[in-house]
């Protein structure tokens, strides 16, 4: 039994006709919380959809090995029926298709099943209860919108499960609640998680193992992460590129 | 009526039980086969065949060929020379009827050529729901459908007509229908039509020429095989503060053609909204949406939107990362932009709308 859930190696994405990724390695321990920092446009979403298999083929080379096994050739439904399951950051829209749906798909129900009381339950802990028969993001808030994905993601009961920024443009509140449900989830059911993030805003309701950030296609530097969030506010990313730490691709 | 005749009635929401219908009227090629009144509804409504109405009232001469054009076309030229019959229906003022009314026209006959006449009065202040269903028989070949429909909702009135096709790749359908709306008066009109035909035409309009009337115009088509369908909604605002929605969601697969047309006219203070989706399944299919404004006073408010494509990716890949295959996401987003519940149906009338659809659209 390996003891990383996952471990990348040598992972090249591309996203459009450029290439984002290049030569990415990165391992991450069972049972446990990540966080992934990184500037804006550095390839952190890129990065969770290519673990996702969201973007896949062509577009993403290297190999991606969970519990062992590559599943770098799998489909992004495949991939989620083993258990990786991605909260998306901009979801799209889809007339005709509701919430209560969606939920419906997540924990593999017939469309023509009903909700059982635990999902109903779930859906008013996450205040959705209102939007159960609401067309899938359609005039969600960007909170609901967190809301909608985390629960979802939640549903699929995933071993690994990938947060693309949960504590950006949301309340105190929002926050609390999305990192705390996290962390629980984790807690209860051995789970590990790669959670983007910009402040590590998150971080206080959730302790994290170690946090990677990416930058020029690769994780350049990975440790602690208050030392590195401390770092980056002080530095920026620009500090990151000068640091010879010896965290440095750890 | 033999029993496939009956089996697909049910395909377009007719039932044989007419405890769950207020009245029913059936014509199967030139006979009516049934006009009846639920008991208990007998003095709200009154539903006969067209030729006896005109006998009965002459009054309804005020009604009959006044909103839809005898000259319009060949069709309705054809139709005025020789009518099969029709339903009159006439909700009587203040009157609320809750269970549905329903009516048939069944073509059962090759080569036949089917041309009706409704008039639908729905009286001040009253409020109905009126299901209808047209379909070819299962063993018909080639055929043709010509139905007049005049709809009249007078002050304060709701009505909501909800009207299901269902043909076959011979046959040629040409609908002709009006509706006037009086003032606070409210016309929905939904119509589905899944199965293949040879050619359906059909422009409907509504004239909202009372004061705060409101015209709701929806539409589901599923075009397949050769099918060509050109459809469309007109709403007419012309009374002050008149109000118009139309919605189409159109699928072309196969080698089918969907020319899915929508136009809003104001002609006073109003505000209309005129939506017109289509989703392409082949590669030979085709989809032409053609969506029109015409304001003539700037007191009109008048907006549209329109889309065609396929399927977008991101969407499939969304459900597919929640752990369903490619074919079932496709299928589910299928089906989501076929939902039923955009009709805003009274929970009834849902369910025995929501069934037909899902009968029909079962392995999308
Ligand atoms: N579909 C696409 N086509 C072209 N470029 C893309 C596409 N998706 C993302 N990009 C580009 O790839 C880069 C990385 O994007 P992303 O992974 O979203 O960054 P991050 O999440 O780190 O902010 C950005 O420069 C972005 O503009
Ligand atoms: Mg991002």
């Amino acid at each position: 039994m390996a003891e990383e859930i996952l471990r990348i190696k040598s992972l090249y994405v591309r996203a459009g006709k450029k290439e984002i990724i290049k030569g990415l390695d990165l391992n991450i321990g069972i049972g446990k919380p990540y966080i992934l920092l990184g500037p804006n446009g550095a390839g952190k979403s890129t990065l969770l959809m290519a673990v996702a298999g969201i973007i896949s083929g062509s577009a993403a080379r290297g190999k991606i090995l969970y519990f062992g096994k590559d599943i770098s050739t799998k489909a992004a439904d495949q991939r989620a029926r083993l258990g990786i399951s991605s909260g998306f950051q901009m979801p799209p829209e889809i007339k005709g298709v509701k919430l209560k749906d969606m939920i419906k798909i997540c924990t593999g129900k017939s469309q023509s099943e009903e909700l059982s009381a635990d999902e109903l339950k779930l859906a008013e802990r996450f205040k959705l209860t209102e939007f159960l028969e609401r067309d899938i993001n359609v005039d969600f808030s960007g909170g609901e919108k967190k809301r909608a994905e985390l629960m979802q993601v939640l549903l699929m009961r995933p071993k690994l499960l990938l947060i693309d920024e949960p504590d950006s443009g949301v309340d105190i509140e929002s926050l609390k609640f999305i990192g705390t449900e996290i962390a629980d989830y984790i807690k209860k059911n051995n789970a590990s998680a790669l959670i983007i993030t910009h402040q590590g805003s998150i971080l206080e309701y959730l302790k994290a193992e170690k946090a990677f950030v990416l930058l020029n296609g690769r994780i350049e530097c990975s440790g602690r992460p208050e030392e590195i969030i401390t770092h980056i506010s002080k530095k920026g990313y620009e500090g990151c590129e000068d640091c010879k730490s010896p965290m440095k691709n750890g | 009526m033999d029993k496939r005749a009956l089996e697909s009635l049910k395909d377009v929401g007719i039932k044989g039980n007419e405890k769950e219908r207020a009245g029913s009227y059936f014509l199967s090629n030139r006979s009516v086969l049934m006009s009846r009144i639920n008991r208990s509804f007998k003095d709200k409504l009154e539903v006969m065949d067209i030729k006896d109405a005109l006998k009965k009232h002459s009054w309804l001469r005020d009604y009959y060929w006044k909103i839809v054009d005898k000259d319009q076309d060949e069709y309705t030229k054809a139709a005025y020379e020789k009518e099969d019959g029709g339903y009159f229906i006439r909700v009587f003022e203040g009157e609320k009827v809750d269970l549905p009314l329903q009516s048939c026209m069944l073509v059962s006959a090759d080569e036949f050529s089917q041309k009706v006449h409704n008039v639908i009065i729905a009286e001040r202040g009253s409020e109905a729901n009126i299901i209808s269903g047209c379909l070819a028989h299962p063993g018909v070949g080639k055929a043709e459908h010509i139905g007049i429909s005049e709809f009249y909702i007078k002050d304060n009135a709701k009505l909501n007509f909800t009207m299901t096709h269902r043909w076959n790749e011979s046959t040629v359908v040409r609908p002709r229908s009006s509706a006037l709306i009086g003032d606070s008066g409210k016309f929905v009109s939904n119509y589905i039509c899944l199965n293949p035909v040879k050619s359906l035409q059909m422009y409907p309009k509504a004239l909202c020429n009372g004061k705060g009337s409101a015209a709701v115009l929806n539409s589901l088509v599923f075009g397949d095989g050769g099918s060509c369908f050109d459809i469309g909604s007109r709403v007419l605002l012309n009374g002050h503060g008149s109000r118009g929605e139309v919605v189409s969601r159109t699928i072309a697969k196969g080698k089918s053609t969907v020319i899915a047309r929508g136009m809003l006219e104001g002609n006073a203070k109003s505000k209309a909204h005129l939506e017109c989706s289509g989703l392409l399944l082949s590669r030979n299919a085709k989809i032409h949406a053609v969506p029109e404004l015409f304001a003539n006073t700037p007191e009109a408010d008048l907006s549209h939107e329109a889309a065609v494509g396929k399927i977008a990716e991101k969407e499939i890949i969304y459900l597919m990362s929640r752990g369903v295959s490619k074919e079932e996401a496709a299928s589910i987003i299928t089906r989501g932009f076929m939902d039923v519940t955009i009709f805003g149906l009274p929970e009834k009338l849902r369910r025995s709308v929501q069934d037909v659809m899902d009968k029909a659209i079962k392995g999308f």
